[in-house]
C-alpha cells in the first residue's frame, strides 16, 4: 500500500470492519511498528523511531476516539487542560490556551461541568478541544461520530472542517456514506489491508467496500 | 524539568494517596507492621549481641605454665601471650594466688600439708573473639614456658551458636519481611495505576514522556514509604520502652544509644521499599 497525504488536506479512510483502518492509525501513532515497508509520519520515521522520541512524535497528532475517552472525575477546562499539562505547560499557559480552545469547539461556557452533564456532541467536542490542544499538525478521528445521531455527526464533521479550514490536516476513520457524501473530501477505501479507491469527493463508488 | 512539572508531580502523588485512600492506608498499616517485625527482631538482636559480647569478654582460657620456670621467667610468658591475635588481655595467676583462693574455698583443715608450690602459676587469657578460640589456642600451646591449656568449651560454644542463631533469623526475617513489603507497595502502586489507568491512555496518546507518567507515582510510593517508616520509628520507641520497662532482671541497651541507626533504617528503608515498589510496578505497566 502506498499512500501520502499531505499537510492541509481533508481525508476521509473508509474500509468494512478488518480492512486494516485501526492498523493504520497504530501505525501513524507509533503504537506498532510496521513489518515492512516505510511509514513517515510529521518528519518522524516509524521504522526506525526511538521510544523516547515516541511522545515527540505524538504531540505532532491529535486523537479522537468513538468512545470520547474523557476523564469523568475531571471537569470540563481540567480535561483540556490535563493535555497540555501532560507535555509540560505551565498554568499561565494552560490558562490562556484552554478558553480559546473551548471557544473554538463552542463549549467555553460549560467549562466547569462534567461530561456526564454533557450530551454525546458536546463530549466529542470536548474530545477534540483536547485534541487540538498542543498545536497538532494532524488531528486523527477514529469514527468520531461512531456514537451519535445523524444531527451530531454532522456538527462534528463539519467542526472538523472548520480546523482543517484553519490548516490543520484531518485524517477521519468512518462508516457513514452519508456523512461522508456530503463533503466533497478526499476519500481513500482500504479493504483487506489494500487500496481500493482513493478520490477526491466520492464515496465507494465501486469495489469491496462499497457494498458496505 | 521546569517548576510546574514538578509541583504537578507532587499534586498528582498526594491525589492518589487519597483518590484510593483505603489501599493507601492499608500499605502503610502492612509496611509499617513489617518495618516494626524487622526492627524488633534487630533490637533483640543487638542486645543479644551485646549480651553475648560481655559473656565473651568474661569467658576465658586458662594457661598452665611449665612449673620449672622460675616465677621471672613465668610471668615473662605474659608478653608473648599479649602478643598473639584475637588476645584480648592476659591475667598473670600466681601459685600462691592459686593456694589463697583454694584456701578460701575450701577452709585450713583440707588445706593443711599442701603447700603453694603444688599449684602451677597460669594466666587467664580473655579473647576478643571466642568465634576463633580453637586457633587461638593452637598459637597459645606452641608457646615456649606453656604446660597446657585449657577451654571451657561448652559455654563458649554455646556463645558462638547463640550468636549465629540470632542473626541467621534475623537476617531471614528481614529479607522476608522486606520482599513482604515490596510486594504490598507493588500492589498498592498497581490499583493506583489500574484507578488511573485512562488518565494514563490518554497522557500517552497526547505525548507525555514515560518519566511524566512516572514521577507521581513514584512520588506516591515515596511518600508512603516515609509515612510507613516515621510511623513505625514512633511505634518502636514506644515499644522498645514498654518492653524494657518489663524486664527486670535484663537490662536492655538504652535506646538512646541505637535511637539514630534505627531511625535512618526505617526511613531509608521506608523511603526504598516506596520508591523500588512503584518504579518496578509503574515500569512494567508502561512497557505494556
Amino acid at each position: 500500500m502506498t499512500l501520502r497525504i499531505d499537510d492541509g488536506e481533508f481525508v476521509f479512510l473508509v474500509g468494512p470492519s478488518g480492512s486494516g483502518k485501526s492498523t493504520i492509525i497504530k501505525l501513524l501513532t507509533s503504537e506498532i511498528r510496521p513489518s515492512e515497508g516505510k511509514v513517515m509520519v510529521n518528519g518522524y520515521n516509524i521504522n526506525t523511531i526511538k521510544p523516547s522520541a515516541v511522545p515527540m512524535l505524538r504531540r505532532t497528532l491529535g486523537v479522537i476516539f468513538q468512545d470520547f475517552r474523557l476523564i469523568e472525575k475531571k471537569n470540563i477546562f481540567e480535561n483540556v487542560a490535563f493535555a497540555m499539562r501532560a507535555v509540560g505547560a505551565s498554568p499561565r499557559e494552560v490558562k490562556a490556551r484552554v478558553p480559546y480552545v473551548l471557544d473554538l469547539v463552542g463549549l467555553s461556557h460549560k467549562a466547569r461541568r462534567r461530561p456526564f452533564e454533557l450530551s454525546g456532541g458536546e463530549q466529542q467536542r470536548v474530545a477534540i478541544a483536547r485534541a487540538l490542544i498542543n498545536n497538532p499538525m494532524v488531528i486523527i478521528a477514529d469514527e468520531p461520530t461512531g456514537n451519535l445521531d445523524p444531527a451530531r455527526s454532522l456538527e462534528i464533521m463539519t467542526l472538523l472542517e472548520r480546523i482543517n479550514a484553519l490548516g490543520t490536516t484531518v485524517l477521519a476513520v468512518t462508516h457513514e456514506r452519508e456523512l461522508v457524501n456530503r463533503f466533497a473530501k478526499r476519500v481513500i477505501a482500504i479493504d483487506g489491508g489494500r487500496i481500493v479507491s482513493d478520490k477526491q469527493g466520492g464515496y465507494f463508488t465501486s469495489g469491496p467496500a462499497a457494498r458496505q | 524539568m521546569n517548576r510546574y512539572v514538578i509541583r504537578y508531580y507532587f499534586t498528582e502523588g498526594f491525589r492518589g494517596i487519597f483518590l484510593h485512600a483505603f489501599s493507601s492506608f492499608a500499605a502503610v498499616g502492612v509496611i509499617t507492621a513489617c518495618l516494626l517485625i524487622m526492627g524488633s527482631f534487630t533490637l533483640v538482636a543487638v542486645n543479644v549481641q551485646a549480651m553475648i559480647t560481655e559473656l565473651e569478654q568474661s569467658s576465658e582460657i586458662v594457661i598452665d605454665i611449665d612449673e620449672a620456670l622460675t616465677d621471672a621467667l613465668a610471668r615473662s610468658v605474659g608478653s608473648r601471650i599479649s602478643e598473639i591475635d584475637n588476645v584480648q588481655r592476659a591475667e598473670f595467676v600466681s601459685r600462691e594466688d592459686t593456694y589463697n583462693s583454694y584456701r578460701e574455698k575450701m577452709g585450713e583443715v583440707l588445706m593443711q600439708g599442701i603447700l603453694p608450690d603444688t599449684f602451677w602459676h597460669k594466666y587467664k587469657v580473655y579473647l576478643v573473639d571466642v568465634q576463633y578460640v580453637d586457633d587461638t589456642a593452637e598459637k597459645l600451646r606452641g608457646l615456649s614456658g606453656v604446660a597446657d591449656v585449657r577451654i571451657e568449651r561448652e559455654v563458649l560454644n554455646s556463645l558462638v551458636s547463640i550468636r549465629q542463631v540470632v542473626q541467621m533469623v534475623s537476617l531471614v526475617l528481614i529479607v522476608s519481611l522486606l520482599i513482604v513489603s515490596l510486594f504490598i507497595m507493588q500492589n498498592t502502586i498497581k490499583l493506583a495505576t489500574f484507578e488511573r489507568r485512562e488518565e494514563i491512555a490518554i497522557m500517552r496518546v497526547v505525548g507525555a514522556t514515560k518519566g511524566f507518567i512516572r514521577w507521581p507515582f513514584v512520588i506516591e510510593g515515596f511518600i508512603l514509604g516515609l509515612l510507613a517508616g516515621i510511623l513505625a520509628y514512633f511505634t518502636q520507641v514506644f515499644a522498645y520502652d514498654r518492653f524494657g520497662a518489663a524486664l527486670d532482671e535484663v537490662q536492655l541497651t538504652p535506646f538512646s544509644e541505637l535511637w539514630l541507626p534505627v531511625l535512618a533504617v526505617f526511613v531509608l528503608t521506608g523511603f526504598l521499599v516506596g520508591i523500588f515498589g512503584s518504579v518496578m510496578t509503574i515500569r512494567k505497566y508502561l512497557r505494556a
